[in-house]
Formats: C-alpha cells, sequence, structure tokens
C-alpha cells in the first residue's frame, strides 16, 4: 500500500526560491502533512512548515496544494492519483519567511482594527441571557480557525497589493458582522464595516465561501448581510432625507 | 558579546494559551506591563484543542450543582492526592470566571431560558460544563485573544501604540530562565522566524507552557508540548510534583495509522455515546472499581433512564473518569475483544438522531469524515487510549501560584497539585481561567512589592546563547553525529512501550537506561541549514526539554509502588493508603541543559477539617490510612 509519492515543493525565503522535486514514502490514510514531516525527517531537516493539532482545528499549516488554498493537515493523499506530482507552494497572499512559511501579520493588524465586543450596560456576569437561536448566527463566524484561506483567496488582496490598506478581508469583515448579530453587543458596527474595513471591495465571489475548511458561509450568512445592513442604512430614502435636512454627517 | 534583542517588561507570560493568556489579562488590568511570548502564532495554542467544555457548577441544568459537589468530584478523580486548597479555589472561583468570559463577548450554546447550558461529562455528577457544540478551547482562546486585543486598543487609544503596554511575541521560543542571586531576572530566547536572540529583563515570569505530551509516541497534543515550562522551571531551580501522573485520554482515534492518537471528545459519552468491544458488549458495566461502587448503574436500562432522570437513577459507567475507561479498554484489547485496528468501538450512531449528532459534535463528526471515511451519524468509531495529559507540573503556591523560586509563577497544565493522580474532563478549561488569573495576580503583587529589580548578568546571556547554538557546532569531542529527528522518534517510542499507560518496574528500569542513553547522544546532535525558521534546530532545542521531563515522568514511576489514577503499576495493582498523601518531587541540580533529576518523597498538608467533613467517612475509607481518619468528627463523636 505504501508508494513513493512525487512531491513540487517551493522552497526559497524572501530573495529568491524555487520549486524542488522530492520522492518520498505514502502509507495508507496519509495526508500531505504526513508527507513534509517524512522529508523532514528523512531528507530535508531544515525544510520550514506551520503546523500545530494536525487535525484541523488550529489553523496553521495553511499552504497551496497544486495552486488550491488548503490545509495541509486535512488534504489526504488519497485524493491524488499514485504517479502524480503534487505541487506545495505557500500561500500567495502574503510574503514568504521562508519555504512554506509566510508572514501573516496582516490579518493581526487587521484584527486588531475592529472594535472590539461592547458590553451591554446594566448587566453584570452571569446577568448574560440570550437565545440559542439568536447566538447561533454569531457562532457560525466563531467557527473560524483563523487558517487565513480565504484572505489567501481573495482576489482584492491576492493580486492587489496595495487594496491591503483598507480591505479588512473576508475573515475579518465576518468578525465585524459576527459582532453587529451578537445579541448583546452595543456597538454600532454598520457604518464602519464600509467606511473602515473596506466592505465595499467585495464583489461577491464568493471563493473565500469555497475555501473554508470549516465551512462558514462567509459570504452569504456574513458578507451579504452585512452589505444589506450598510444599503439600508445609506441608500434608504428616508434615512438620506433625513441626514439632508438635519445635516448630521457620518450617520 | 552576544547580539541580543532587549526587552523591558514588569511581567513577561511564557505560552498563550487559556493559562497565559488570563494571566496576561489580570497583570494588564492590574496596570503592569506585559509581554506573552509563544511558540506558535497567537491564537494556535494548543487550548484550541480542547473540545468538550469547561466546568463550572453554575447550576444551569440542575439547580443542585453547587461548588462542594464540584469539589468533592475532583477529589474523586483525583484519587484525593489533589492539593486540596487548588481543588477548592477552583471549584468555588470557576463559575465567576466562565460568567466573565461572556463579559469579553464569548458565546456558550444556551439552555432554554437563555443561560449558559451545562453538559454532562466523566466524574461530574451533574452536567456542569459550559460548551459550544465540540470546540469550547477554540471559543475560550479566540475570547481571550479577541480581549487582548481590546486591552491593546484601550493603550492605542490612551498612548497612541497598540503594544505600549501589552506586547505578543508570536513564534519566539525561551530556551533560559535568568536569575540574580536566586530571584528570577529574566529569560532568554530565539525568534524562531529568523533564529536571532531576545533578552526580556523581567522579575516575573508566568509559566503557562502546557504539556509534556510529544514526549510520547501516541498522543493528543501537538509539537508544542515539549515540557518547556517543567524543564525550566527546573533548571532555575524549582521543583516538580506528581510527574509520574500522566492521563491517556480513553478515546483517541486509532485508524488511519497517521491520525493516531487525535482526541475523539469526551463528549461524545457526554452526550450518549457509548462504549462497546467486538462482540458488541457495553463492557464498561463489568468495570467499575471498588471505591466508586454505588455510585455508577450497574444495568444497561439503569444507564440509559440516567440521561433523562438523573435523580432516580445512577449515572452510566462509560462516564467513569478518564483513567478508569482508559485502562478498561486497554484490558479489553488485550484480552481479545479489540476492533480490528486494535481499539473498541464508541457507538453515537444508535444512540442519537442524525441532525442532532450533526448539531451537538460537529467537529467531530467533519474530523471522522475528513480523516477516517466515517460517518459517525451511521458507524461506529474506532477509539483507544491516547496520551493527552500530564497532571504533574511545578509545584506552587495555590493562593498566588508562585514557585518555589522567587519571581516564577506557573498555572495550567504546567502546574501540579489541583488535579491530583487524574484529571476531570473540563476541569482544564476551568483550571485555565481560575490559576491563570492567580498567577497574573500573584506576579502583579510580587512586582509591586519589590525593591529594587534584579539585573541580568552578562555572563549567562553569553552562555545562554552558546547553548542554543550548540546544535549548529556538532560534537566536539569525536562522539558521532545525531539526527534530532530520530533520537526524538527514540525517546517517544521508550516512553509510550515502557512508561505507558501500564508499568512494571523492569520496564521502566529499561526506560531510565534508554534515556541515559539518549542522554549520551544528545550532546551529539547537529542540525543542517542556518537559523532562519529551522524546524530541525527547533527540534534539538525542544528534545532536551522533552528528555529531562521524560527523565522526571519516568524515575517517579519507578518510585511510586501503588496504582492510582494516571500511574498504573502491573506489579503493584492496589491503591495503597500509604501513598495517598504522599507527593514525589523531582528537582535538579547543576547547570547543564539536561541535568541530573532526583526523586524524594514528601507528606502533603492534611486537609482542612471542613472540607474534610464534606466527604462521608465511608467513603473516606477507602482512601485514608485509619491513622489520618482519627480525627474526623464522626469518630470523634
Amino acid at each position: 500500500m505504501a508508494y513513493q509519492a512525487k512531491l513540487r515543493v517551493w522552497r526559497g525565503d524572501a530573495t529568491a526560491g524555487e520549486l524542488q522535486d522530492f520522492e518520498v514514502e505514502a502509507n495508507e490514510g496519509e495526508v500531505v502533512l504526513d508527507l513534509i514531516h517524512r522529508l523532514q525527517a528523512t531528507q530535508a531537516p531544515d525544510l520550514a512548515v506551520r503546523w500545530n493539532c494536525k487535525a484541523g482545528k488550529c489553523g496553521s499549516c495553511s499552504a497551496e496544494v497544486n495552486g488550491k488554498p488548503k490545509l495541509l493537515c486535512m488534504t489526504r493523499m488519497s485524493t491524488f492519483a499514485e504517479d502524480e506530482v503534487i505541487s506545495v507552494t505557500p500561500m500567495r497572499t502574503f510574503p514568504v519567511i521562508r519555504d512554506l512559511v509566510t508572514d501573516v501579520s496582516y490579518n493581526y493588524t487587521k484584527a486588531r482594527e475592529i472594535p472590539a465586543f461592547t458590553p451591554p450596560e446594566g448587566l453584570e456576569p452571569g446577568e448574560y441571557r440570550m437565545q440559542q437561536v439568536d447566538v447561533e448566527r454569531s457562532q457560525e463566524f466563531r467557527k473560524c480557525i483563523e487558517c487565513f484561506l480565504c484572505q489567501d483567496t481573495c482576489h482584492v488582496i491576492r493580486d492587489h497589493e496595495e487594496n491591503k490598506e483598507s480591505f479588512a478581508g473576508p475573515r475579518f469583515l465576518m468578525r465585524v458582522a459576527e459582532l453587529e448579530m451578537h445579541p448583546l453587543d452595543a456597538g454600532d458596527r454598520v457604518e464602519a464595516a464600509q467606511s473602515a474595513h473596506g466592505l465595499g471591495y467585495c464583489n461577491i465571489t464568493k471563493c473565500c465561501t469555497e475555501v473554508c475548511p470549516e465551512g462558514i458561509q462567509i459570504t452569504d450568512n456574513a458578507l451579504i448581510p452585512m452589505k444589506e445592513r450598510v444599503a439600508d442604512r445609506r441608500y434608504d430614502p428616508i434615512v438620506w432625507l433625513g441626514n439632508k435636512i438635519f445635516k448630521r454627517n457620518g450617520a | 558579546m552576544t547580539e541580543v534583542e532587549r526587552h523591558n517588561y514588569d511581567v513577561v507570560v511564557i505560552g498563550a494559551g487559556g493559562a497565559g493568556l488570563r494571566a496576561v489579562i489580570e497583570a494588564r488590568q492590574r496596570g503592569l506591563s506585559v509581554a506573552v511570548v509563544c511558540k506558535s502564532l497567537f491564537g494556535k495554542a494548543h487550548t484550541v484543542m480542547a473540545e468538550g467544555g469547561c466546568a463550572a457548577s453554575m447550576g444551569n441544568a440542575n439547580s443542585h450543582d453547587n461548588w462542594q459537589v464540584h469539589f468533592r468530584d475532583t477529589m474523586r478523580g483525583g484519587k484525593f492526592l489533589n492539593n486540596w486548597r487548588m481543588a477548592e479555589l477552583h471549584a468555588k472561583e470557576a463559575p465567576d470566571r466562565v460568567w466573565e468570559l461572556e463579559t469579553y463577548g464569548a458565546l456558550f450554546d444556551r439552555t432554554p431560558d437563555g443561560r449558559i447550558s451545562q453538559r454532562n461529562f466523566g466524574g461530574h455528577t451533574y452536567p456542569r460544563l459550559a460548551h459550544v457544540g465540540d470546540r469550547t478551547g477554540l471559543e475560550l482562546i479566540r475570547t481571550m485573544q479577541q480581549k487582548i486585543v481590546s486591552l491593546q486598543q484601550e493603550d492605542y487609544r490612551r498612548y497612541g501604540d497598540y503594544e505600549a503596554k501589552l506586547r505578543v511575541f508570536a513564534e519566539c521560543t525561551v530556551t533560559e530562565l535568568i536569575k540574580e542571586d536566586g530571584h528570577i531576572a529574566g529569560a532568554f530566547g530565539y525568534w524562531r522566524e529568523s533564529g536571532r536572540f531576545v533578552l526580556f529583563e523581567t522579575p516575573a515570569v508566568v509559566l503557562a507552557t502546557g504539556g509534556i505530551g510529544k514526549s510520547f509516541k501516541v498522543t493528543s497534543n501537538s509539537w508544542e508540548y515539549t515540557g518547556d515550562g517543567h524543564a525550566l522551571a527546573l533548571r532555575a531551580g524549582a521543583g516538580l510534583i506528581n510527574m509520574e501522573f500522566v492521563q491517556f485520554h480513553p478515546t483517541g482515534m486509532v485508524w488511519p495509522p497517521s491520525v493516531k492518537g487525535i482526541l475523539v471528545t469526551e463528549g461524545v459519552r457526554g452526550d450518549g455515546g457509548v462504549l462497546k468491544n467486538a462482540e458488541g458488549e457495553r463492557f464498561m458495566f463489568r468495570y467499575i472499581p471498588d471505591v466508586f461502587k454505588g455510585q455508577y448503574a450497574d444495568s444497561e436500562e439503569e444507564a440509559d433512564r440516567w440521561y433523562s432522570d438523573q435523580e432516580g437513577n445512577r449515572r452510566t459507567p462509560d462516564l467513569l473518569p478518564r483513567d478508569e475507561v482508559a485502562r478498561a479498554i486497554n484490558t479489553e484489547v488485550k484480552e481479545g475483544r479489540g476492533s480490528e485496528h486494535g481499539g473498541m468501538f464508541l457507538d453515537i450512531a444508535s444512540r442519537l438522531p442524525t441532525e442532532e449528532i450533526r448539531k451537538r459534535l460537529p467537529s467531530m463528526y467533519h474530523q471522522f469524515r475528513e480523516l477516517a471515511d466515517v460517518d459517525i451519524t451511521a458507524e461506529p468509531m474506532e477509539v483507544g487510549p491516547t496520551c493527552h495529559y500530564v497532571m504533574g507540573g511545578i509545584e506552587v503556591d495555590p493562593d498566588t501560584a508562585a514557585a518555589t523560586v522567587p519571581g516564577i509563577f506557573a498555572a495550567g497544565e504546567c502546574s501540579g497539585g489541583m488535579h491530583g493522580s487524574n484529571r476531570l474532563g473540563g476541569n482544564s478549561l476551568s483550571d485555565l481561567l481560575v490559576f491563570g488569573r492567580r498567577a497574573g495576580l500573584g506576579a502583579a503583587e510580587y512586582v509591586e512589592s519589590l525593591g529594587a529589580r534584579p539585573s541580568v548578568p552578562d555572563a549567562e546571556v553569553t552562555a545562554a546563547a552558546k547553548r542554543a547554538l550548540a546544535p549548529f557546532d556538532g560534537p566536539e569531542d569525536g562522539t558521532s553525529a545525531e539526527n534530532p529527528y530520530t533520537l526524538h522518534t527514540e525517546l517517544q517510542q521508550t516512553m509510550n512501550e515502557l512508561v505507558g499507560i501500564i508499568r512494571k518496574a523492569d520496564e521502566i528500569e529499561k526506560a531510565i537506561d534508554k534515556l541515559a542513553e539518549i542522554r549520551s547522544r544528545i550532546r551529539g546532535v547537529t542540525v543542517e541549514g542556518n537559523r532562519q525558521y529551522n524546524p530541525g534546530w527547533h527540534l534539538a532545542v525542544d528534545l532536551r526539554n522533552m528528555l529531562l521531563v521524560s527523565e522526571c515522568v519516568a524515575r517517579a514511576a519507578l518510585r511510586r509502588t501503588e496504582s492510582r489514577g494516571g500511574h498504573t503499576r502491573d506489579d503493584y495493582p492496589q491503591l495503597d493508603a500509604q501513598w495517598r498523601n504522599r507527593l514525589l518531587v523531582c528537582q535538579t541540580t547543576g547547570d547543564e541543559p539536561v541535568p541530573e533529576v532526583d526523586v524524594e518523597a514528601r507528606e502533603q498538608q492534611p486537609m482542612r477539617a471542613d472540607l474534610l467533613e464534606l466527604f462521608e467517612l465511608s467513603e473516606l475509607e477507602k482512601y485514608y490510612t485509619e491513622d489520618e481518619l482519627a480525627g474526623h468528627p464522626e469518630r470523634t463523636a
């Protein structure tokens, strides 16, 4: 059952790099990460890769397998033909540090720009009451393991470095939606979604949803509803008229 | 002089799992400047793997629950070896710590009246675990990560700098604690990304580095679990207690081989799943030990009624504490009633409707479908024991989390005492919160009480750098070069086979010999490449810690001539009351990266009378010696 798999792994750093071919043993039930580990142990001890749980729960081992954003620990070797050459490359949207490891600090910067949960006034710890149906909407988004594959695949930043400054990316627009839909969050997040976090850049191609290893409906359940709330607020003719008459800015 | 990037903080927290993050929050809220240093990216720590829930006697699902019941369950689970003061603080404070998370934005599953839902788990009398499906650890870590971001946002508003008071040093490994005149003065490490050195000048270090599972071959633990905090504390002069107690979780995946050891949550059994052997028998009814007789159902009918009526029925033995279930599975497999791949069957498919399984156990459904081609709503899971948790750890003061070395604090899995000889499921997440907070507070108070701060001697920095770089130079004395990956595999094999779930004197001795051999070879470890993100080098450094904690486990296991909780001796199969209150303390002398380990036995302080009275005398008699019970009120009355 064991066979020699053909792996083509990108190796290099910020200055230069290339694809290198390896032949490495593959056994029944193994995933791409198992083979990367076997490469480390037998042929390339300094091959850099991030990983932690090896069970699809921590979102560390994100990379691109045959050009598709994937978790290496959840990509089964059985999904490829035995003689197929499998390419493993780092996430393209983020700067390479070394081999399969990229600099994902963009994501942590964006996370800091989203105002945190705002606790409701007048409720002490232990007094929070919420219905299951009401928490489920935000709970879906809180399944996110922050693998950043949605950020990696999003063409707004994948092909346009210049958009990174003003676009939080699907993961963090979803965080805005999560807080907006939190039954007890006291903050108002609709206007900032558009003006500060770049929701308008998203043209709902659903690439993020497609690569999400947690199966979160990012586009349908987070981004589109947020766009609708923005539209309601900004383009409702009565609100618009009210704003004109009372000269309120930025409401 | 070695080139080193220097930082100065009031408190440095090592480890960014639940305990570390909770300590950071507390110390920062006290106004101190705090650094948190972690080997992985921020938010990836092993806490994300915790599935079932966080135990706290909020009484939302059953109003009879209270801290006293939780305390009793915890002591029973640990077979009365627990540090009773820690167990008391834990049981009393856990509800507040969970409710506090809601004010940070956590979204737990709810009861019909809108409160936090609580689920059943092994060893807990009432449904007690706050949970979010089967991804509770992720919720905890994300919630605290986001709370830390909110504190940084406050600092940004005040100082114009997110990192003015609190900074995360991600992908940074600490290799040495540095002392001056016996007090902590700093921590030395390297950036994984660049390999460059970094020095934290700080009077207080909170160790929150988690466990030691990577010393075992079959484990649910991630690569980070190399006993770093245990080893750092030991080498700085602190003691480790209870290192012989290692928890093998009864239900890890067994097939395919590449996923062997990955955890299957106890929540499966809490929600109605049952264990069966290859003959289809629910075998756990045959494994209720004497100390738990009368507390568990002795027929399938009663066990099944218990899920809906807990007042009139006793709980199913599928939910005995983990040590009991793991041993039972081990015996069943050994006696030839195992599954095709050497495990038992865990059946939820025939017990709950498909939709309910997918709702309550979404990540188990996903994990088995993706990694094993098994649909858990249609077929049973194959499961077997996996190394999951170390009860042993740094000896601390229960109230302040202070270790014996001034300036070292410890919380979570790397601290010892709280769980005695065996931890109940769900008591880890609550432990992190309760003692993470206490460690942050303890460190803050210590720093505030200091007059002059210790300073870091330059010679120590130079020595630390030299030790860290040794693997690039290879052996000096002509010994042959060793591959760190090979040595790691040998270490894991040794611990798994010889100091695993069932132990014997001659096997442990064999393990100690093998560890000595690895110790002599470890000086020859040689790595290729340069210092930039070099996993071979990282492993070579972590390997020293793994070897040191493995020695502690093996030596303590040899000394304890009884079976209790996470320590089972084939040659001493009984619980021995003479051992109940005796702790084995591991210490080291010497400055090498892997110093020799000494093990010393010591008595614990007897339990406070008001806590002892929470137990019936007839139960205590199963664990205590006659002398110890002479003063019990039921005796003196």
